[in-house]
């Protein structure tokens, strides 16, 4: 995407109201450039707010973790114990492997200080001294930007001992995973971190009681720390205005599949879905009466026809209603010219490559649907069946230690709610064939 | 448990009170909801990864796994609703599309946690039609079977390995379906506790390798027994079709062994039928030549007239047993039967030979000193209190040689000298709970009094004894040992009673199961060796006469820590064998000697009249008295020498068992002592 077209587009969100101003990566994305965007401006005088205020003021900006959960982070961190003599910690989680997503990614590589801005900012407001990113190993680039910006961060005396003159002492590390998508999930992120296998942790006890190293432990995404500065900065109204009530800032937006221009692009949160295609994608292939289905918060999430999609806002509570979610809004667009029980069939691979084999449901569920959606996909699957692989999915929904198991599920419950006739139609049209 | 610890809560909607710090599992245990599970294992940590226990609890969204979650106050559990059973039918479901199909085969079919369950929770038919998952097979050592194929991926064999025996050396490679579960390399189990994740294996993916194919569950007879191999006294079943035994487990009792048993007796059954005397032997030209009671008993009563007998008690021997040779034996004299053929050292009261602290209370310890003890080769089960110990935090200091334990200790020195090591003194200062160990390596080479007193004196001076409790533990690995020396089985000696009685000219040797009769200074004695096995003592002797093994017999035994339990007979006694009491019985009669008892109940109840508490089970014998101690500390330089390294050939039973024969060819190939550089 070009500077004039992304000019163009500007009608919905304003430039001026954009967090991630180099999020293409036409700017500078290290400190020279940084500064001129903004960031590292009056952090001095952030810090020197009380701590309370700074969650308060996170609180009241309704931010919404931006991981794919939708939960408060001003609330999340609230949770943490206040003056407990422990090492806090806070984690922030760029291990961004749900297929379709790549905000981060664009975040890390082209903006790097927003994140250690809000790193900084974040661990001032939970009380933790200690930071680490968890940056997915695929991300090479990414990591040696990272390391690069944290480098010059130390060397401004941005970060350390006394960290921008404001008497904190923070470190901040970063740390590679080895590319398991389960070390995405934050209890298995941490045992990952603490150089265990990933395999998620057994909640209660949340993380924010014993987390790291048994330790009171905050974990957020990406954008949710890195959207922080620019709240505080600009105030929680700012950031309310944006956006509708409870669902309020900016978004930033990954899409992906047949669309004929697909983009990263930052958003206002709540935009319905088919002018965000129309309007920086260039629409679908074949136009938008070729669409199929749309898949809006990464892999995990349920599709959603084309009907809905013609109607629907990009926000939690909108896409909830549908039966779907925002996830981490890396929207893949499907089009007819593709089997959409094919997609899916390819997530049902991933989420039985990805399981971490740790309980039960998840481990044997996710290869049994696996092996049923291979069959549906060449039409081998009876009605009936598909009925047994629905009852599948709902067996495995809810039962599991983590998250992995409903996304695994989640995705072939929408592809047989939407397309069950056309699923049954396959199966008629090959034993046709056959006889 | 005090009033504000309770709170309220309801299952299925009933009221109940519990502790708050209980599971959910737990609570409905206690309000007599049975939850199915596989994973979750009292004794280990929780997993939470069967999801076999899900439970509903109100105004919760999911189904939520009962083992992992904590009570709250208010709390309303549902265990019964159609929502629960779906959950629990569907993980029972998921849990057998990749389970075999092969209960008729295989070893754990009929005490399978899997097949009960699935008889409630399973359907009757499979809905998987896709093909089943295959696992190779791994090594786990020659004595845990694997078909890897069965296992549901508890992981309580991994937690246990890690928590338990205290060896990380189990774990799950890979993932999702590709999961599986495998020792290092391959390697085999190392720790002397391995044959208890058979137990803990709720399928038959792990069972037990010299049990494979032997019998099915229901055929056997049970009979509750104790582990006579070393001296905690475990609690055990054994498991016998007719006249043999195919398979020892463990039988729970928190006090001592909690579930464990060690693998000695556990895999060493075999060895009770090998090289057993199974009848009469007497020696003629040179040579030991079958014969019958009638001909070896009239040649050894005519040997006993006129003679002076010394009797040796062996380390397999019950205390009736015991008894019965003492009354025998005083009709010679004085100080002519000993037990102590290791020259362990003993003071006057039983509190200066057993281990004075409760088995149970090992691991409130925060402080541990082992001197001239190796509890992971004498005593598993105690190794595995002390390694409890040392995760709640304690500090394990060891003076001797430089052994290789399952944790980390902080090795002193080989003299006990090291009892003045600044370090040490320091910890030992700030300590609230010290315990010391001394293990029959030092006791046996104590020369001189004053040593013993300086080690009591060092213990009050650290509050290792004080009024209240006494943390001086003597540790010796033999299971008759603190029974025999209990009913005075011993000479008045302190040090070295053997060396000194044996230079006492005797002319007559008795062993009861004593391999040191084999000992020079009685080349020229006539031996005379009452055993159930041949090895060297039974092979230079002159008369050699069979007796039961302690699966075939009644026995008391007094654990270590002066506990009196009961191992019972399981069968009728192989060969010719008699008890030793009745041989006794004829030899008395013959020499006309006083020997009143008629039955063994008889023979118990002389006992009983003489040492009444012997016969409270289970309940460790009082006593008070106090031990003497030093004017001045001297520690005398002592030469350290442990009574085995072997943990797997130990006594003369496992000696002649092939599959710890096994274990020590496959599982010592590194040396257990070995020196830190």
């Amino acid at each position: 995407m070009d500077r004039k077209r992304e000019e163009e587009v500007q009608r919905m969100l304003n430039i001026k109201d954009k967090i991630f101003q180099n999020l293409h990566g036409f700017d500078e994305p290290f400190l020279e450039g940084a500064l001129k965007r903004g960031s590292w401006s009056n952090t001095k005088e952030i810090l020197s707010k009380d701590q309370n205020d700074v969650i308060e003021m996170v609180k009241s900006s309704q931010l919404r973790g931006r991981g794919g959960a939708g939960f408060s982070t001003g609330l999340k961190w609230s949770f943490m114990p206040k003056n407990t003599g422990k090492q806090h910690y806070l984690v922030v989680n760029a291990d961004e492997s749900e297929p379709g997503t790549c905000k981060d990614r664009e975040i890390i590589r082209n903006d790097p200080h927003t994140l250690i801005e809000g790193c900084l900012i974040a661990s001032y407001a939970i009380q933790a001294t200690k930071c680490y990113i968890y940056i997915r190993g695929e991300y090479h680039f990414e990591y040696i930007q990272l390391e690069k910006a944290i480098a010059e961060a130390y060397e401004k005396g941005l970060l350390g001992k006394n960290a921008c003159g404001s008497n904190f002492d923070f470190d901040l590390y970063v740390h590679r995973g080895a590319g398991a998508y389960i070390c995405g999930e934050e209890t298995a992120l941490l045992e990952s971190l603490e150089g265990k296998k990933g395999q998620p942790r057994l909640k209660p006890p949340f993380p924010a009681g014993v987390g790291l190293y048994g330790m009171p432990t905050t974990i957020n995404n990406v954008e949710s720390i890195a959207v922080v500065p620019t709240i505080l900065r600009r105030g929680s109204d700012w950031f309310k205005k944006i956006g509708t009530e409870n669902n309020t800032g900016t978004k930033v937006f990954c899409i992906s599949g047949n669309v004929n221009k697909p983009c990263t692009i930052e958003e206002e949160m709540g935009i319905p879905l088919q002018e965000l295609i129309e309007k920086h994608c260039e629409g679908v292939e074949g136009g938008w009466d070729n669409l199929k289905a749309i898949i809006p918060g990464g892999s995990s999430t349920p599709m959603l026809p084309k009907t809905v999609c013609e109607t629907v806002k990009m926000n939690f509570d909108d896409l909830k209603a549908y039966g779907s979610g925002l996830g981490t809004a890396g929207v893949i667009v499907v089009n007819k010219y593709n089997d959409i029980s094919e997609v899916i069939e390819r997530f049902a691979h991933f989420y039985k490559h990805e399981s971490c084999g740790q309980c039960t449901p998840c481990r044997e569920g996710t290869g049994w649907m696996f092996r049923m959606m291979q069959k549906l996909v060449k039409g081998e699957i009876s009605p009936e069946q598909i009925e047994l692989l629905e009852n599948v999915t709902k067996q495995v929904e809810g039962h599991t230690i983590c998250a992995l198991g409903d996304a695994a599920a989640w995705p072939i419950q929408g592809l047989i709610k939407n397309f069950k006739s056309e699923l049954i139609e396959k199966y008629n049209k090959r034993n046709l064939k056959a006889s | 448990m005090s009033e504000n610890s309770l709170i309220k809560i309801k299952i299925n909607n009933k009221d109940f009170e519990v502790d708050k710090n209980l599971t959910v599992m737990q609570a409905c245990e206690i309000a007599g909801e049975e939850i199915p599970r596989f994973c979750y294992h009292d004794k280990l940590s929780i997993a939470g990864n069967c999801r076999m226990c899900l439970v509903e609890i109100e105004k919760a969204p999911k189904l939520v796994s009962s083992c992992t979650m904590p009570l709250m106050e208010g709390m309303s559990i549902i265990t019964n609703s159609e929502k629960v059973n779906a959950g629990r039918k569907g993980v029972m479901e998921f849990l057998l599309i990749n389970h075999p199909l092969d209960c008729p085969i295989c070893d754990q079919g009929g005490e399978c946690d899997l097949q009960d369950q699935a008889m409630y929770y399973g359907f009757d038919k499979s809905r998987y039609s896709e093909n089943k998952r295959a696992v190779e097979n791994k090594n786990m050592g020659p004595l845990v079977n694997t078909i890897m194929t069965r296992c549901i991926h508890c992981t309580r064999c991994v937690r246990f390995a890690t928590e338990v025996a205290g060896v990380p050396e189990l774990g799950m490679l890979g993932r999702g379906e590709n999961a599986e579960i495998t020792t290092y390399l391959e390697n085999s189990i190392t720790s002397e506790l391995s044959g208890n994740v058979i137990d803990l294996c709720p399928v038959g993916a792990l069972t037990s390798k010299p049990y494979q194919f032997k019998a099915r569950p229901w055929e056997l007879k049970r009979t509750d027994s104790i582990d006579i191999f070393d001296s905690v006294g475990s609690n055990i079943r054994i498991d016998s079709r007719a006249e043999e035994i195919l398979r020892v487990t463990p039988r729970t009792n928190e006090d001592i062994n909690e579930e464990w048993i060690s693998d000695k007796v556990r895999f060493n059954y075999d060895g009770y039928y090998q090289q057993r005397i199974d009848t009469p032997y007497i020696r003629k030209n040179q040579k030991l030549e079958n014969s019958n009671w009638d001909e070896s008993l009239k040649i050894l009563i005519s040997k006993l007239k006129n003679s002076k007998p010394l009797a040796l008690i062996g380390e397999l021997v019950d205390v009736e047993t015991g008894y019965a040779v003492k009354k025998f034996m005083s009709n010679f004299g004085d100080n002519n039967v000993e037990c102590r053929t290791d020259n362990q050292f003993i003071h006057e009261s039983l509190n200066s030979f057993r281990f004075n602290t409760p088995i149970n209370k090992i691991e409130d310890a925060d402080l541990i000193l082992l001197i001239g003890a190796n509890p992971k080769i004498e005593t598993p089960i105690i190794n595995h209190k002390i390694f409890k110990a040392f995760n709640n935090g304690s500090e394990i200091f060891n003076i001797g040689e430089d052994i290789l334990l399952n944790y980390d200790t902080k090795y002193l020195g080989k003299h006990l000298e090291a009892l003045n090591n600044e370090k040490f003194v320091k910890s030992i200062k700030k300590s609230k709970n010290p315990l010391i160990i001394v293990g029959s390596a030092l006791l046996n080479s104590i020369r001189n009094i004053n040593t013993f007193k300086s080690i009591v004196s060092f213990s009050q001076k650290y509050k290792v004894i004080t009024e209240t409790k006494n943390n001086l533990n003597f540790l010796n690995p033999f299971s008759s040992r603190v029974g025999q020396l209990f009913i005075g089985n011993t000479s008045q000696e302190y040090c070295e009673p053997f060396t000194k009685l044996s230079n006492q000219n005797f002319d007559t040797v008795l062993s009861f199961g004593s391999e040191k009769i084999v000992d020079s200074s009685f080349d020229n004695c006539f031996k005379v060796y009452f055993g159930h096995h041949g090895d060297e003592g039974a092979m230079k002797s002159d008369i050699v006469l069979p007796t039961p093994l302690f699966t075939e017999k009644n026995g008391i035994f007094l654990n270590i820590e002066g506990r009196p339990q009961e191992a019972k007979k399981c069968h009728n006694p192989i060969g010719g064998s008699k008890e030793e009491w009745a041989i006794i019985k004829k030899m008395s009669e013959e020499l006309l000697f006083e020997f009143k008892p008629n039955t063994f109940d008889q023979l118990r109840q002389e006992l009983s009249g003489e040492y009444p508490q012997l016969f409270e089970f289970n309940e460790i014998i009082q006593e008070n008295s106090s031990l003497p101690v030093a004017e001045n500390m001297l520690f005398e330089e002592c030469r350290i020498t442990y009574p085995f390294e072997n943990f797997y050939m130990s006594d003369i039973i496992s000696k002649n068992s092939v599959t710890m024969a096994k274990c020590v060819n496959e599982i010592m190939t590194k040396p257990l002592l070995e020196k830190s550089a």
